[in-house]
């Protein structure tokens, strides 16, 4: 019999990141139109499994999608014990911008979830002219703080559980269980105030409402995609967000909630395929 | 349904179901849930609900309360909540859900609550 071998693959790649080493995990499958994919605050590239395995995308784009620094198999900074982690809208800009660099990818498609979903605006704001397009899920101008994420990293509550509980309404219903769980346990698994470090951009640093204005979409079409039972991004945000950018196109997506690459891959794609054709037909 | 004949379920929803307890293993202690005016205090003893106590009450005593009107209730329990009724958390962003107290124990137990208080979407579909 032999070995079921999905077509991803794995590598790790060394970077600089402001002044420090960092050894980034990558994976990929595919060819074509690279597409960049940005995985939510205190998850890791495993969102993107079924993307990455699915023919209908990678026959005509290489699907990349890396662990942020402190996420995944991407380890912290030598020191990182000594800090505490918060991640910042110019560190999130900056990594992204210096992965696509170093593996020289030629006017890629960004597409990132949530904090992603956040960030990919601020690229088409500050790099639009070096990419094909942005695609953003659960995206947001900014989003006020509605919890106390104090006990996100707090030593009378297990930091995985607790994570994992934050982000369990967040998925809509109707997903399949398999991926509901799947998509908790990657929540369980973040280390120790990292999702709160997360959310400091999410919620504090990363207010761009303001700079939305500046995208120019002929330069950079923006694409977002939001699933109706996100109560975090709410569809009321992305309108809100798509409202300030001249020629943004939103797309709410029924059963879907705030992780919809990972909670519901078969409806997410019913979404997604037809932005990325028509990414391809202007490519 | 009412609240009080959905609580007075509360206690067979959970028990019934082995891995909701094996998740609240940890948690032994007790809780309010509040319904508009009524009141209920849920006794819970390494994830088995050993009752629910009817309001009202003179000077009850609990660890952490969540409170919400009826008709929120009512929402929240509907086999297929509408977007914005299916999560404690949800509601607590629109104001209309409550928790409060020591959040402790709530929060180590997150999941676990969530899925305690949802069990009653199952009565609702039959």
């Amino acid at each position: 019999m032999s070995a079921l071998l999905e077509p991803t693959i794995g590598r790790y790649l060394s970077l600089d990141l402001d002044g420090r080493e960092h050894r980034l995990y990558f994976e990929e499958a595919g060819q074509g139109i690279p597409l960049v994919c940005l995985h939510t605050a205190g998850s890791d590239t495993r969102q993107y499994r079924a993307l990455l395995n699915d023919p209908a995308v990678t026959s005509d784009f290489r699907v990349i999608a890396f662990d942020m620094p402190w996420h995944g198999k991407s380890s912290p900074p030598i020191g990182w014990h000594e800090e505490e982690y918060r991640l910042t809208t110019e560190a999130y800009t900056t990594m992204i911008m210096r992965f696509v660099e170093s593996l020289e990818l030629e006017q890629p498609v960004v597409m990132g979830c949530s904090i992603g979903g956040r960030v990919v605006l601020n690229l088409a704001r500050t790099h639009g002219s070096v990419l094909r397009a942005v695609i953003g899920l659960q995206s947001s101008g900014h989003v006020d703080p509605y919890y106390d994420t104090t006990w996100l990293h707090h030593c009378d509550v297990h930091g995985g559980e607790v994570s994992a509980g934050y982000v369990y309404g967040l998925i809509a219903p109707q997903s399949p269980d398999p991926d509901r769980w799947e998509t908790l346990w990657h929540y369980m698994q973040s280390g120790p105030g990292v999702f709160k470090g997360d959310l400091h951009f999410y919620m504090v640093d990363g207010d761009i409402r303001d700079q939305l204005c500046d995208i120019d979409t002929k330069d950079c079409p923006v694409f977002l995609l939001t699933g109706e039972y996100d109560y975090s991004c709410s569809p009321e945000h992305t309108r809100d967000a798509a409202s300030r950018i001249e020629g943004a196109q939103v797309t709410i997506m029924e059963q879907l909630g705030h992780f919809p690459m990972s909670e519901n891959p078969d409806q997410f794609r019913r979404y997604l395929l037809p932005v990325l054709d028509e990414i391809r037909q202007f490519s | 349904m009412n609240s009080s004949e959905v609580m007075t379920r509360l206690p067979d929803l959970v028990n019934q179901d082995t891995a909701l307890v094996r998740r609240g293993r940890w948690l032994s202690n007790v809780f309010l849930v509040e319904a508009g005016t009524t009141q209920f205090l849920v006794h819970v003893d390494k994830g088995r609900l050993l009752s629910v106590e009817h309001g009202p009450f003179v000077m009850p005593s609990w660890s952490f309360a969540i409170r919400a009107s009826e008709s929120v209730w009512q929402r929240f329990w509907q086999p297929l909540p509408a977007p914005g009724d299916n999560d404690i958390f949800a509601l607590r962003k629109t104001g209309e859900m409550s928790v409060e107290g020591n959040l402790q124990p709530f929060m180590a137990n997150l999941i676990y609550i969530k899925q305690v208080l949802a069990t009653p979407r199952a009565l609702m579909e039959r």
